[in-house]
């Protein structure tokens, strides 16, 4: 074989008290397409911070056409000719296309020679297929046409190894194979392309080569014709953990619920995230769902919350319709909401305690006296939190920013389960925490369970779906792949779920090989 | 060597309260280069400045007199700022209120000669409030950027008073651009033998009940919850368009109670360039307080001291702007001084970097 371009040999990250990426090894060929896999949190992103230049790595090497580099800060990763394609694009959006790809090239003089700049983007664009309007301004360009213009960005650096990160994301099938014809043009150009992603189509159809992290770690590399999508999502998946569910009642109620019915709507980029969902939550019940991020989980539980309208399907509460409820509403119907971020949304950081605990209840009696709020009862209220569940604060009067994650999520899912909600949807309720706030939260979702709540669980760790969901549903790209009951859990259980999330429909798998693309 | 900050968890109660004291007073030391770069003797002009501003009862009386509007407006950009809606257009709320207290003074002669005031001041707050109100229509329907509007809105007020005082409301027995007097029934009864009108003591309830509002109301509550974060406001159930409105209510409305207590409490008539800038001091006044309705009272006195307390360093060869110039610097000096509040300042020295980084790489 020839000389890779790029060699990152033991590469190691750590952050305090993780390890993003541990002893990684990468290696890409000239004119390949290679597709770097994982789920979220396997260290795909820290890898290619690493490379990129913004992170330093504590320990390990990187060679680069030979050379070992010491990629000190993102200048330097661009002066070598790495360039990535980030997710959330870098682009100037009042600026025109080639405003955008001179400024960024540093060949600006001081005077912009507005023909001559087009004509230099024209030729680019037209060799390889990239086609967009150099005069056109960012913000009028669908995210496609955006997507080019930080190819040909990268392209007028002289990049030679392009980096991109999940590339597809935001794409619709049709621009997803446009893209990818370009990439081939480019490596056949000798150019080296790298692409991440969790979506085992792509993977399969447009990938040479293939590495898989997970867990911070590479588990394998492999040329793509070696492998089946089975390897793949066993490597990816993982199955070296398993633990024993604890015992649990298994009388199961039919007391339906939650019900949804072909649900459909858009994510905040106005591109649909939920395509045709359907649901049902019983009382009593505990429904997991399963998914790699990104493939509606957000949307989904907004939807439920009254948070996001959709734009299509219908939703029914207790048997009665209750499509787009307001938020409002939905507190008032009695649907608790555990937001992943628990932060930004679930609480307010510089509000106190008090504050917070009676967010979702402020305008009804009793915290609410005829427009007066009633602060020994939301005090009263506050202290009984803390004593439930043994949540440890600076004092109830001071801003909740200063508590560690364990604790505010504890505070916020003691104020959600207040009041006995008939549904409460958790979304990745105990990410990020430690052992002690896991047990808890997870506690309290059983003792909600054996209460009679319908519980949606949204989580990416398996383990923690099979440990306390009655059934897991499996999310990929805004619709339900197929839902699972949990009752023994086997190493079988893993490579099932796991293969749904990555988009093979439960009772034909061989149907969506070609369905993938045409979908949506 | 390399200084970087790091957060702050606690800090003592003690430097919470001495910080803003060393601001100010380096605040001051940095002015003090200015006053010797025009060879005037500092020590000097500092004393007649504080003399000159709260030296004595009647001195201390007149300070407070000018920071009644002041005082006012402060406390109606707090509260916009509280929901981090940006209303800088005090200055044009406060001579909307001082126009529309003028027409009823003025031009409403049925109106009963004791309900006079009453009605001033309601004309006063409703047409600061309704012209803050305008002006965030579009922020609360298509989320307009609020601050420029507000701004603008204020060039608006200002030209449409000159307007009348340069025609209709023109007092054409003077040869000047002023209304007629008010008559003696308009004008703000004083407090006990100073020339400090009464409207001090709506500017103290006014205080009390901001306060109040937040601590007690539901809709306090949620104004301090959408200032704070939007989204968790959204997913409280809040309507941030009615809020929206609502706090330009009464950050409106209060702006308007400054013009009517400038008008009827001190002034007597409607005149130009009656808002003088008391407008946008009251947003240095809004973020020096913390939006807190006391502090501001406070430091509305302290501000208006310092500008009438300058008239007096002229005695002394140097410029009254200079009061002006120390309000900036307060203001910089004690925002600046967060920084310190909020973080730690680490100082890391360059070899122990390069040794522990050489460190690493061998490991």
């Amino acid at each position: 074989m020839t000389q890779p371009i790029l060699e990152m040999r033991g590469i190691t990250k750590r952050f305090p008290g993780v390890v993003a990426n541990d002893h990684v090894d990468l290696t890409l060929y000239p004119g390949e397409i290679h597709a770097l896999l994982g789920e979220n949190g396997a260290g795909k992103s820290t890898l290619m911070n690493v490379l990129t230049g913004i992170y330093a790595p504590n320990e390990g090497h990187i060679r680069f056409k030979g050379q070992p580099v010491d990629l000190k800060s993102p200048k330097s990763a661009v002066d070598l000719g790495i360039g990535m394609v980030h997710q959330h694009f870098k682009l100037i959006e009042p600026l025109t296309v080639a405003e955008n790809v001179f400024l960024y090239s540093g060949r600006c003089k001081a005077m912009l020679n507005t023909r001559d700049m087009n004509q230099c983007i024209k030729e680019c664009s037209e060799n390889l297929n990239l086609k967009v309007d150099p005069n056109a301004k960012i913000w009028q360009l669908s995210v496609g046409e955006q997507q080019r213009v930080e190819i040909i960005k990268l392209l007028f650096c002289g990049a030679e190894l392009m980096i991109l990160d999940e590339p597809t994301a935001v794409l619709t099938p049709q621009e997803t194979v446009e893209l990818f014809k370009t990439l081939r043009k480019m490596a056949d150009q000798g150019k080296s392309v790298l692409f991440i992603t969790h979506k085992l189509y792509e993977v399969m159809t447009f990938a040479d080569r293939i590495t898989v992290l997970r867990n911070g770690r590479s588990v394998d590399h492999m040329l793509t014709k070696d492998t089946t999508r089975q390897k793949l999502t066993n490597l990816m998946v993982g199955r070296d953990v398993l633990k024993v569910v604890p015992e649990r009642d298994t009388a199961k109620s039919t007391r339906e619920v939650l019900r949804l019915e072909n649900i459909c709507a858009m994510c905040d980029k106005g591109v649909p995230a939920l395509n045709g969902l359907s649901l049902t939550i019983y009382g009593g019940e505990i429904l997991g769902i399963a998914g790699v991020a990104g493939n509606g989980q957000r949307e989904l539980s907004e939807v439920i919350a009254g948070l996001r309208r959709v734009t299509g399907g219908k939703m029914f509460l207790n048997g009665k319709e209750v499509t787009n409820l307001s938020s409002r509403d939905s507190i008032k119907k009695g649907i608790a909401f555990v937001p992943e971020d628990r932060m930004g949304m679930g609480l307010v950081a510089n509000l106190d305690m008090v504050d917070n605990a009676m967010l979702r209840d402020y305008d009804v009696p009793p915290i609410n006296r005829k427009g007066i709020l009633n602060k020994k009862e939301a005090i009263r209220r506050t202290e009984s939190f803390v004593k439930a569940h043994d949540i440890k604060n600076a004092g109830i009067k001071k801003p909740v920013r200063l508590m560690s994650g364990g604790n505010l999520q504890k505070l916020l899912i003691a104020r959600e389960i207040h009041g006995n909600p008939d549904v409460v949807v958790a979304a990745y309720p105990v990410h990020g925490l430690d052992i002690g706030a896991t047990e808890t939260i997870h506690k309290v979702l059983m003792e909600q369970r054996a209460r009679g709540a319908a519980i949606l669980l949204i989580s990416e760790d398996l383990e923690e779906l099979f440990e306390l969901s009655d059934r897991v549903a499996a999310l990929y790209e805004g619709e339900v792949m197929g839902i699972i009951p949990i009752e023994k859990v086997t190493e079988e259980m893993y490579t099932r779920v796991g293969s749904l999330m990555l988009g093979d429909r439960e009772e034909s798998a061989a149907k969506e090989q070609t369905g993938g693309m045409a979908e949506a | 060597m390399k200084i970087r900050f790091e957060k702050r968890e606690k800090l003592h109660p003690v430097w919470k309260l001495l910080n803003p004291v060393i601001c100010i007073v380096l605040a001051l030391l940095a002015c003090s280069f200015l006053v010797i770069a025009i060879g005037k003797d500092p020590v000097a002009a500092y004393g007649k400045l504080f003399s000159g501003g709260f030296g004595s009862a009647k001195k201390l009386s007149e300070s407070i007199l000018q920071a009644i509007p002041l005082m006012f407006c402060a406390l109606g950009v707090s509260i916009s700022f509280k929901m981090s809606i940006n209303n800088i257009g005090a200055e044009g709320q406060y001579v909307m209120g001082a126009m529309a207290a003028t027409g009823v003074a003025l031009f409403c002669p049925w109106i009963p000669h004791a309900l006079v005031i009453p009605a001033m001041i309601i004309a006063g707050f409703a047409a600061g409030a309704l012209w803050a109100m305008l002006a965030v229509i579009p922020k609360a329907f298509w989320n307009v950027n609020e601050t420029i509007i507000t701004l603008m809105f204020n060039y608006v007020a200002l030209l449409f008073v000159d307007f009348l005082l340069f025609g209709a409301w023109r007092d054409t027995s003077l040869n000047l651009n002023y209304s007629p007097a008010y008559p003696e029934y308009a004008m703000l009864p004083k407090v006990f033998g100073t020339r400090i009108n009464s409207a001090i003591y709506i500017a103290i309830i006014a205080a009390v009940c901001i306060y109040l509002f937040f601590d007690k109301t539901t809709r306090g509550y949620q104004i301090r919850v959408i200032g704070s974060s939007v989204r968790a406001a959204s997913y409280a159930g809040m309507n941030i368009r009615t809020n929206i409105l609502i706090v330009m209510l009464f950050s409106g409305g209060l702006a308007g109670l400054a013009g009517v207590a400038q008008a009827s409490g001190a002034v007597g008539r409607l005149q130009q360039n009656f808002a003088n800038g008391t407008g946008y001091t009251a947003i240095i006044v809004a973020y020096l307080s913390k939006f807190n309705p006391f502090t501001v009272l406070i430091v509305s006195i302290l501000f208006s001291g310092l500008s009438y307390g300058s008239v007096a360093t002229q005695l002394v060869g140097v410029p009254d702007q200079v009061g002006v110039v120390i309000q900036g610097a307060i203001l910089i000096f004690v925002l600046g001084g967060e920084i310190f509040s909020r973080n730690r300042l680490i100082i890391t020295r360059r070899e122990k970097e390069t040794a522990l980084a050489k460190k690493g790489a061998t490991k």
